[in-house]
């Protein structure tokens, strides 16, 4: 068995000793470098000398999406901005993204989570990975290629997109280890297919997806379809990126790189912690970030923990694969979505607010979004050209707000659901 | 003379435009010229009745989504050539036409050719000050 750190077989005894240092360092820097949490803590009358151990953990306030937008854009770095040497970014509820920010040792703390990682998952510094993910303000693309660089490990940069190069590239350069989003990976190996490509003529081993749920079924298919291995990877740009926990070969559960990322699991209802065992929302505190920091960040993914020891050997607790969401996000082709986006882009291109609902699917493997609007008299229209700039107005706005291309579909007045209270306003066909 | 014309938003469903005739049946609404133009998700159904308040009250009542706007109404004698020779006085008076459809009605020699354009006025002056002959009579 390869281990990369000695902290994955690291007793729990030990571990907890770790956290509980960890914890209360990480305490008194937050009470003392963010206002926000200075205020969070004062609120409650605590005080860092309260916090003696990882126990004294669920006295701790929660830490939610909604403070990273109030405080946008940095308003909840502990370290100045002349130590921050990156920042990454992803989809806030509207308009404004969530950032993060990274020192110098968050960037190496990150880069051996991810190298941990792509060794769980069996590749070597001998490897040649792939590095399919989104390059850019995502944590998916740079995440892993200095996980990649740090195993010592050959990365190619080739970002997401453009097949016919993913390809190309895989078999010419012999690539053994591929990391994208499982959907992408299946509709990689139809086009394969499609090309007549046999797997021999790829050097394909290991596949490495997250960024999206996916099923037990969907890892069937694309071992079955690409000849591979393939692996979960579990992250969260708000705690780092990918690598916040990662699947063995024994699939019962992603490691969670605990050492730096304490999890706890909460019922989002009540907000008290719940049991090993037990489903509820998955919480991270950074035990050891300086950028930003964040003690109990409520993911809003629901899941369930173990510490039952794993055959891999490694004692890092697990988490189940991630089932649902306690709040209305969408994932998707790997991308933040919230409805809540697409109902200000309809509002500001319609005038008045329109009836609308959202329908996901998943076509040749790949998520598409429609958005049904339907007409009323504030902007129908005689002349088909009035509409379709309407149309065309509402997709493009909707590009640039989610990052993903959205399809408007108009129709006719009274035809989508109504109900008393919320509205369904989102159809997901997608059986994952 | 100003044609006022209906305008009705047809989702491409089955049974739609059924549903939309049904409806102007009820409210004993004559249509006296209808086309409609499609994309490939939805219709829009352009028509001149002999009541247009009364259609739209109808068709809003039974769920349509409707507007109406103003054509320019032309007419010229049922011969070749005729609509050419509109056409170049407009296009040299530099107006934009949307859309345009013609008919004929019973009991009147010339054809009628309805206009929908971005700017009445400027299309009302050019025509004015040609030899082109708007339409005087009522169509109902």
């Amino acid at each position: 068995m390869n281990y990369y750190d000695k902290v994955e077989t690291m007793s729990r005894a030990e571990l907890k000793t770790l956290q509980s240092e960890r914890l209360v360092k990480l305490i008194e820097r937050v009470y003392s470098n963010v206002p926000v949490y200075r205020a969070k803590m004062d609120a409650l009358g605590l005080k860092p000398k309260d916090i003696k151990s990882i126990d004294d953990i669920s006295k701790l306030p929660f830490t939610v999406k909604q403070d990273l937008r109030d405080n946008y854009p940095f308003g909840m770095f502990a370290s100045p901005l002349r130590d921050i040497v990156r920042v990454h970014a992803s989809s806030g509820t509207t308009g404004k993204l969530t950032v993060v920010g990274y020192t110098q040792s968050d960037l190496d703390m990150w880069s051996n989570v991810v190298a941990r990682s792509l060794v769980t998952c069996g590749a070597s510094a001998d490897s040649m990975v792939q590095v399919a993910y989104g390059y850019g303000l995502f944590t998916g693309g740079l995440g892993l290629h200095y996980g990649v660089e740090k195993l010592g490990a050959t990365v190619v940069p080739i970002s997401s997109g453009n097949t016919q190069r993913q390809i190309m590239l895989m078999k010419d350069f012999k690539a053994d280890v591929l990391c994208c989003t499982p959907s992408y990976a299946i509709y990689l190996a139809e086009e394969i297919a499609k090309e007549n490509i046999p797997l021999s003529d790829l050097n394909l081993k290991i596949g490495i997806f997250g960024a999206e749920p996916w099923s037990e079924e969907m890892r069937a298919l694309i071992e079955k379809n690409l000849g591979i291995k393939a692996y979960d990877i579990y992250g969260l740009s708000e705690i780092t990126g990918p690598g916040v926990a990662i699947d063995c070969e024994y699939h019962a559960g992603a490691h969670i790189q605990e050492d730096y990322f304490y999890p706890e699991i909460i019922d989002p209802v009540t907000l008290e912690p719940l049991p090993y065992g037990e489903k509820g929302e998955l919480v991270f505190t950074t035990l050891t970030k300086e950028g930003m920091p964040l003690v109990r960040y409520r993911t809003h993914d629901i899941t369930s923990l173990s510490i039952e020891p794993c055959k891999c050997g490694r004692t890092l607790v697990r988490m189940e694969r991630v089932t649902g969401r306690s709040d209305d996000m969408l994932i998707i082709r790997g991308v933040n979505v919230f409805p809540s986006q697409i109902e200000s882009v309809l509002m500001k291109d319609c005038n008045l607010e329109p009836h609308y609902q959202i329908v996901v699917d998943r076509i040749n493997n790949l998520d598409t979004i429609e958005v049904d609007v339907e007409v009323n008299d504030e902007f129908f229209s005689d002349e088909v050209r009035k509409l379709e700039d309407l149309k065309r107005k509402i997709e493009c706005d909707l590009l640039s707000m989610l990052s993903v291309s959205a399809k408007v579909k108009l129709v006719s007045t009274n035809t989508l659901p109504r109900s008393e209270g919320k509205a369904k306003r989102i159809v997901d066909n997608r059986k994952i | 003379m100003l044609v006022n014309q209906i305008a009705v938003f047809l989702e491409n469903r089955q049974g739609r435009i059924f549903e939309l005739t049904e409806a102007l049946k009820k409210a004993n609404v004559n249509m006296l010229v209808m086309s409609i133009a499609d994309t490939s998700d939805y219709g829009i159904l352009r028509a001149v009745t002999d009541d247009n308040a009364k259609a739209m009250k109808a068709l809003n009542e039974a769920g349509f989504t409707a507007s109406s706007t103003d054509l320019i109404g032309i007419e010229v004698p049922d011969k070749p050539g005729e609509l050419a020779e509109v056409l170049k006085v407009l296009d040299d008076g530099g107006i934009d036409i949307e859309y345009l459809y013609s008919f004929k009605k019973a009991g009147l020699d010339s054809a009628i050719i309805l206009f929908k354009v971005s700017d009445i006025d400027k299309t009302l002056k050019i025509i004015k000050n040609s030899k082109v002959k708007l339409l005087t009579q009522k169509l109902y």
